[in-house]
């Protein structure tokens, strides 16, 4: 590469090199392709509630059982969750460790609310008799509203994982891919919660 | 040597290429996301058009604006990302997600209307369940079948 006429036993040193200078070249992209893959399945899941969504089995329908205000609650601690996100992500680029372990900690408290109001409304619904068992349509809603906090839960969780090795070995360029990949995670968890809040709870409302 | 610096500088340039965005850009997506969330929601909670069918509409699309901007201020999706195979990516699974999502739509709602009469009177928003439903069931039936093409 260097040379034409360099010895063959350079060209098999420096080989080995090459995997580890590029270690983590291609982690973004591969991470994007799981969001991708992740994307269907939400798209598999608002199928089912868009076609499950009207059998309500002569029981509740969304307008009996969605409290508007709850959910517009419920959608500020996303999306202020995803703006200081992207500021613990401004701190990592000026490599500020204690700002950015502080960004991520408020995230973290407002992932937390949002998971702590959803299960609150989970828990409502299943104590009026609305669990997923009652009809199709709240079977599905359950499945696919349950899945994204499923993954908001196993994000926070990644997030404090994150905190730790940061708090350990502080912002090496490792611990900041890793706080990429979560940046895509969170973000995209923000995306699907769009279309929840649109096509569950506020056409749900509207039918 | 001089390769292992090059690859090295390459590396680092390759992180700082368009995967953050600025506090400006942040601050700007964040707004239209405020605004873009609480215009549905105060459509929607208020009524203040009183028409359902429009409503939704509207709704719909302000989601769909709030997607892009999302994709665009916080997920920092533009075509050179990764060299484009990002966007090559999302741009299949955009394909595949309105393939499932209006396939199964367009199929499911065929179904429901030609081969269950049930099913098609209970999205006609008929709660009560009962066995008076009896007389209506074959009128419906009827009426779904005079629909068909």
């Amino acid at each position: 590469m260097s040379s034409t006429t360099a010895p063959l036993e350079t060209r098999t040193y420096h080989l080995p090199e090459e995997p580890h200078l590029h270690e983590g070249h291609s982690t973004m992209l591969g991470f994007w392709m799981y969001l991708m893959s992740d994307c269907l399945i939400f798209a598999i899941l608002f199928a089912t509630y868009a076609v499950l969504g009207g059998n309500f089995a002569g029981g509740p329908g969304p307008k009996d059982l969605f409290d508007l205000n709850l959910i517009a609650l419920n959608t500020a601690m996303l999306l202020f969750s995803s703006i200081t996100y992207g500021f613990a992500m401004l701190a990592m680029e000026k490599n500020r460790v204690s700002a950015t372990q502080g960004w991520l900690f408020v995230t973290l408290l407002f992932g937390g609310a949002f998971l702590c109001i959803e299960l609150y409304e989970f828990a409502h619904l299943i104590h009026e008799g609305a669990g997923p068992w009652r009809s199709a349509f709240l079977s599905a809603f359950f499945t696919l509203v349950g899945t994204h906090g499923l993954h908001v839960t196993f994000g926070s969780i990644w997030l404090v994982t994150l905190m730790v090795q940061v708090a350990k070995k502080g912002l090496i360029p490792a611990n900041k891919r890793r706080l990429m990949c979560l940046s895509l995670f969170w973000h995209f968890l923000d995306v699907i919660w769009i279309g929840v809040f649109t096509f569950v709870y506020l056409m749900g409302v509207l039918r | 040597m001089s390769d292992a610096v090059h690859s090295h500088g390459h590396h680092e340039e390759h992180h700082d290429e368009g995967a953050h965005g600025s506090f400006g850009s942040y601050m700007i997506g964040f707004g239209l996301s405020v605004i873009l969330t609480a215009i549905p929601f105060w459509l929607v909670m208020s009524g203040v058009l009183g028409n359902a069918q429009l409503t939704a509409f509207i709704i719909m699309a302000f989601a769909a604006v709030q997607v892009v901007v999302h994709m665009i201020y916080f997920l920092h999706m533009n075509t050179r990302v990764e060299g484009g195979w990002s966007f090559m990516a999302m741009g299949l699974t955009i394909v595949l997600v309105v393939i499932t999502l209006s396939g199964s739509m367009w199929v499911m709602y065929h179904l429901n209307n030609n081969m269950m009469p049930h099913a098609a009177m209970e999205m006609h928003g008929e709660m009560s369940g009962g066995d008076d439903m009896g007389a209506m069931h074959d009128m419906n039936a009827m009426a779904n079948m005079s629909e068909m093409p």
